[in-house]
């Protein structure tokens, strides 16, 4: 049987794995952006294992429009990105501290 | 009934709302002439009001018309208690107003010299004052006609007011606003007694109305207060109460305003603080009664302060140079003679000097306006002489008033005079021989400087210069008109007046006397008519003393300055240190200059150097901004503006609440 | 262990790998490759426990479209990729202790301990004819319909921020202006009659 609990550790190591991409790959924005679509890709399953286990039908509401919201940022994220790129010929972060104080 | 006072209260308050707002519209003879019937209808109705007490069968009035609000079951209400003690003030304010107004018009006539050219001030300054004399009228109306306690504190602020506002007149003038100052801030001090004579009234009886307040006395005799370690409780509230009427009566120490309130114009002079506001405070004890005669201390405190003001304020009087300020320090000194009848519980006396006082004191300021006009506004005495030839009427009447003032047997001075000395004397509370002592002493010096000032001013050799000498006329009509009518009652009221107001029932609604302190009825017992009391009254030291004051006057001032004009000078010459404390006020000015004034600006000082400037701007608000800019300047290093920093922070604060929450 | 058990861990596995791929991987296509193999296996996962409807969005939106994206983004640049890496090993001991650390920790929060089948017992299956995108679409417009307005003003808005942020005007390019070519009148703007001196004579040879 299935537990609750199998996907929501599943969850959790795929949280942890983008949380370690993020450290890793800390210089290439691109990889930035898609370590977060894996952290939200993991807390969809959250809602998507407890929305059966409960029976409620409001957790997969939560998980699309969760979709929804990482659709528009993905895609705002990228016209930016692209735009950097225009501007400065990199998507190196080292190379954006413009906000240093 | 109601309506009647009611028209009595707002009929100069209607003329000084005109004459205030509409100045410039209606003109000076609008605004002089509908103030002047607004007065005249309110002495008038006054009056009327007298005679119905005298001769109908008026009962005494006690109502309230209009109830401002309920707190607490406490009323705060207006209303008028109009019994035979009102209805005689109401007669001489009213009286002396109409006089007042009618003189103003004489006096104020040329006002636009006292002004600077072209000063914006200046403009309409004569329908300004008589604005500010008939709304004065009204808040006199208010004090004396009040059956509360907090109407009458309206009245006794709104004559304040009026008087700050009149003093300081010409308020071009360096003197004048210094002098309004001083007014104001001593009556301050005073009227903070009386708030809190008030207060406490409201705060231990649940009441302000006269009635109730008078009604609960009796049964709160015994209350102590846990002041000063434990005080009676009516002693303290008449304490207090007292020291309202010590500033606005100007009783020692608070009196150091009113020499100085002589910056304003004459006639307010007369009016306001030799006529009535000063009285005020007379009014108010008198009203008192029922209360103050529950306390012998603070009957006691009274007649101290009462006859030490009397002596000494007298003895300032002989050395003054400016003729307006010897009746202003005669003012003072009368109104110790008044205050001290009230310690005595001779309530009725101080009342019968408070009437007699107004009219020759009014006379005597009047008069010296009269004068003052005819010589340009010159108030110097040592610059007069002989103006008895040129200005006869003014001569007459001021003779007239000085003669009542000293109390010269016959005048209406000399019946009031005499009854307080005879009072006192027959008083038992505390300090009461040490009051008689003064009080007759005073009637020597009364005498003395009311004659320095008459023969100086009126007889010898003309010593003005040769310009003023030449246009030295009589004033006109409106100025010798209220003169002599003035004069009439100064002569004749106490001899009708005495009766009534000492021996009959005068006032015996009004007023209540404890019968161990009634040093009026023991005199009543001897008194046989106005013939036997004159006669009666030349037996005793006063009469003596008042004559023996006239005669040094007379033989220094008349007969020697023939032969020496700088006898004056020469006397205060050789009286030395004496003449220099009397010329010093006793150093109650500098003290207060020095101490309190000095003092306040000192401790401003402080507060604003440290205080403000150190403290609140350089410490608090700039020190403030100073120390977060330092802070954020070594803070912003932690912004490196690198995206990961900010990813690794929120992480590593992640994981740090993660392991908060696994391990608790 | 059921068959849907065995499912469960065989895609769970691939997921797990395909995301550690995406995370370590020199080259930022395989990377997105490997996303893509991620949601894929997490479709299937969610199709196990009856999200049909969010399983195939999944696949259709976010392979078909998002990751499509990402794939064509990061195609278009021209990055440096060696320079993107430096520091990737240095970082490799902290990333991984920091991973480790956080999924001991969620595995001690929602381990079998607390989510087990005791406290969550599986639920019985859905009847053959019900249909996940129905229940989902009831909800989604009555109860949750202000939400789901916003949502799509969302994506509006996304539409038009990633417009305007990569729309550029190349001065070089030549282009028509349609509301000029409207307004064109007749007469002087469509024909202009042009004077000139006429030629001089010209030689013949």
């Amino acid at each position: 049987m299935i537990t609750l609990a199998d996907y929501l550790i599943l969850g959790g190591i795929l949280f942890a794995i983008a949380v370690a991409g993020i450290f890793l790959n800390r210089k290439n924005v691109i990889l930035l952006l898609m370590c977060i679509e894996l952290m939200l890709l993991a807390v969809n399953m959250n809602f998507v294992a407890f929305s059966h286990f409960l029976q409620d039908m409001a957790g997969q509401v939560f998980v699309f429009f969760i979709l929804t919201v990482a659709a528009a940022e993905a895609a705002i994220g990228l016209a930016i990105l692209v735009v950097l790129f225009r501007n400065r010929r990199t998507i190196d972060v080292e190379d954006m501290d413009l906000l240093k104080g | 009934m109601e309506n009647l006072y009611l028209t009595i209260v707002l009929a100069p308050l209607v003329g000084s709302i005109v004459a205030g707002f509409f100045g410039a519209r209606i003109g000076r003879a609008g605004a002089h002439w509908v103030c002047i019937l607004g007065v005249g209808l309110s002495a008038a109705l006054s009056l009327s009001v007298v005679a119905g007490f005298l001769w109908g069968d008026l009962e005494p009035f006690n109502e309230a018309v209009y109830t401002w609000a309920v707190s607490d079951g406490v009323r705060f209400e207006i209303g008028f208690l109009v019994d035979r003690l009102t209805a005689s003030m109401m007669a001489v304010v009213t009286f002396v107003s109409l006089m007042v107004h009618i003189y103003t018009i004489g006096y104020m006539a040329d006002d636009d010299h006292n002004w600077p050219h072209e000063s914006l001030a200046g403009r309409h300054s004569y329908q300004r004052f008589f604005s500010y004399i008939s709304l004065f009228t009204f808040s006199m109306l208010m004090l004396v006609m009040s059956n509360n306690f907090l109407q009458l504190f309206f009245g006794w602020e709104a004559v304040g007011l009026v008087s700050y506002l009149l003093i300081g007149f010409w308020s071009t003038r360096e003197s004048a606003i210094f002098a309004n100052m001083k007014a104001f801030i001593v009556n301050r001090v005073g009227d903070f007694g009386f708030i809190l004579g008030i207060a406490a009234i409201a705060a231990y009886f649940g009441s302000l109305d006269y009635a109730e307040v008078f009604a609960a006395a009796p049964g709160l005799a015994d209350v102590e207060v846990a002041l000063f370690g434990g005080v009676s409780l009516l002693t303290l509230i008449g304490v207090l109460l007292f020291i309202g009427a010590m500033g606005k009566s100007a009783q020692m120490p608070l009196h150091v305003w009113l020499p100085d309130s002589m910056e304003g114009p004459t006639p307010i002079s007369a009016l306001i603080h030799a006529a009535t506001m000063v009285t005020a405070g007379i009014f108010m004890v008198a009203r008192m009664s029922p209360l103050y005669e529950l306390s012998e201390t603070a009957l006691s405190f009274i007649l101290i302060v009462g006859a030490t003001t009397a002596f000494l304020m007298g003895l300032i009087g002989l050395v003054q140079n400016d003729i307006k300020r010897v009746v202003a320090y005669s003012t003072l000194s009368q109104l110790g003679y008044m205050v001290a009848a009230l310690g005595a519980s001779a309530y009725a006396a101080g009342i019968f000097h408070l009437m007699t006082h107004a009219f020759f004191k009014a006379l005597l300021f009047l008069a010296a306006g009269s004068v003052i006009i005819a010589l340009h506004h010159n108030q110097d005495i040592r610059t007069m002489g002989g103006i008895r030839r040129y200005m006869p009427i003014t001569w007459l009447t001021a003779l007239i008033g000085s003669l009542a003032l000293i109390g010269f047997p016959g005048f209406s001075g000399f019946f009031s005079k005499d009854a307080i000395i005879e009072a006192v004397g027959a008083s038992h509370v505390f300090g009461a021989t040490y009051a008689w002592v003064l009080l007759t002493v005073g009637v020597f010096v009364t005498a003395l400087y009311s004659f320095r000032m008459y023969f100086l001013v009126f007889h010898g050799q003309p010593r003005m210069d040769e310009h003023a000498r030449a246009h030295l006329h009589e004033s006109p009509w409106v100025v010798t008109v209220p003169l002599i009518l003035l004069a009439i009652p100064s002569i004749f009221i106490g001899w009708y007046a005495v009766e009534p107001m000492l021996f009959g029932d005068w006032l015996a609604g009004a007023i209540h006397v404890a019968h161990e302190h009634d040093t009026l009825a023991h005199m009543a017992e001897h008194y046989h008519g106005q013939w036997a009391f004159i006669l009666h009254g030349m037996t005793m030291p006063p009469f003596f003393l008042a004559m023996g004051g006239l005669a040094v006057a007379a033989w220094v001032y008349w007969w020697l300055q023939r032969r020496n004009p700088d006898i004056d000078a020469e006397l205060q010459r050789r009286a030395g240190p004496l003449a220099a404390i009397l010329e010093n006020k006793y150093g109650f000015d500098d003290f207060n200059q020095r101490v309190f004034a000095g003092g306040s600006r000192g401790i401003g000082q402080v507060l604003w150097q440290t205080g403000d400037r150190r403290l609140i701007d350089d410490g608090l608000v700039n020190g403030s901004a100073r120390t977060v800019g330092q802070l954020a300047a070594r803070v912003r290093h932690i912004q490196t503006g690198f995206l990961y920093h900010y990813a690794i922070a929120m992480i590593v604060g992640l994981i740090v609440l993660l392991t908060v929450f696994v391990t608790l | 262990m059921g068959f849907e058990k065995f499912l469960f861990y065989c895609f769970a596995a691939i997921t797990v790998v395909a995301a550690g791929m995406v995370v370590t991987r020199r080259n930022p296509v395989h990377a997105v490759l490997y996303l893509v193999l991620a949601f894929v296996s997490s479709a299937v996962l969610w199709l196990l426990i009856e999200a049909e409807f969010l399983g195939i969005v999944l696949v259709l939106v976010y392979v078909g479209a998002v990751m499509v994206l990402f794939l064509f983004v990061v195609m278009m640049l021209d990055v440096d990729l060696a320079a993107l890496r430096a520091g990737f090993v240095r970082f490799l001991p902290i990333g991984g202790l920091v991973a480790a650390a956080m999924a001991v920790q969620i595995f001690l929060v929602v381990g079998p301990a607390n989510f087990g089948l005791e406290a969550f017992p599986k639920p019985p299956a859905a009847p053959a004819e019900y249909s996940n995108t129905e229940a989902l679409g009831l909800a989604l417009y009555t109860e949750h319909l202000y939400p789901f307005e916003i949502a799509a003003v969302i994506l509006l808005v996304a539409i038009v921020a990633a417009i305007r942020l990569t729309l550029r005007r190349r001065p070089d390019t030549k282009y028509i202006d349609p509301s000029a070519q409207v307004q064109v009148k007749k007469g002087p703007d469509r024909v202009r009659l042009v004077k000139m001196p006429a030629e001089g004579k010209v030689e013949t040879p």
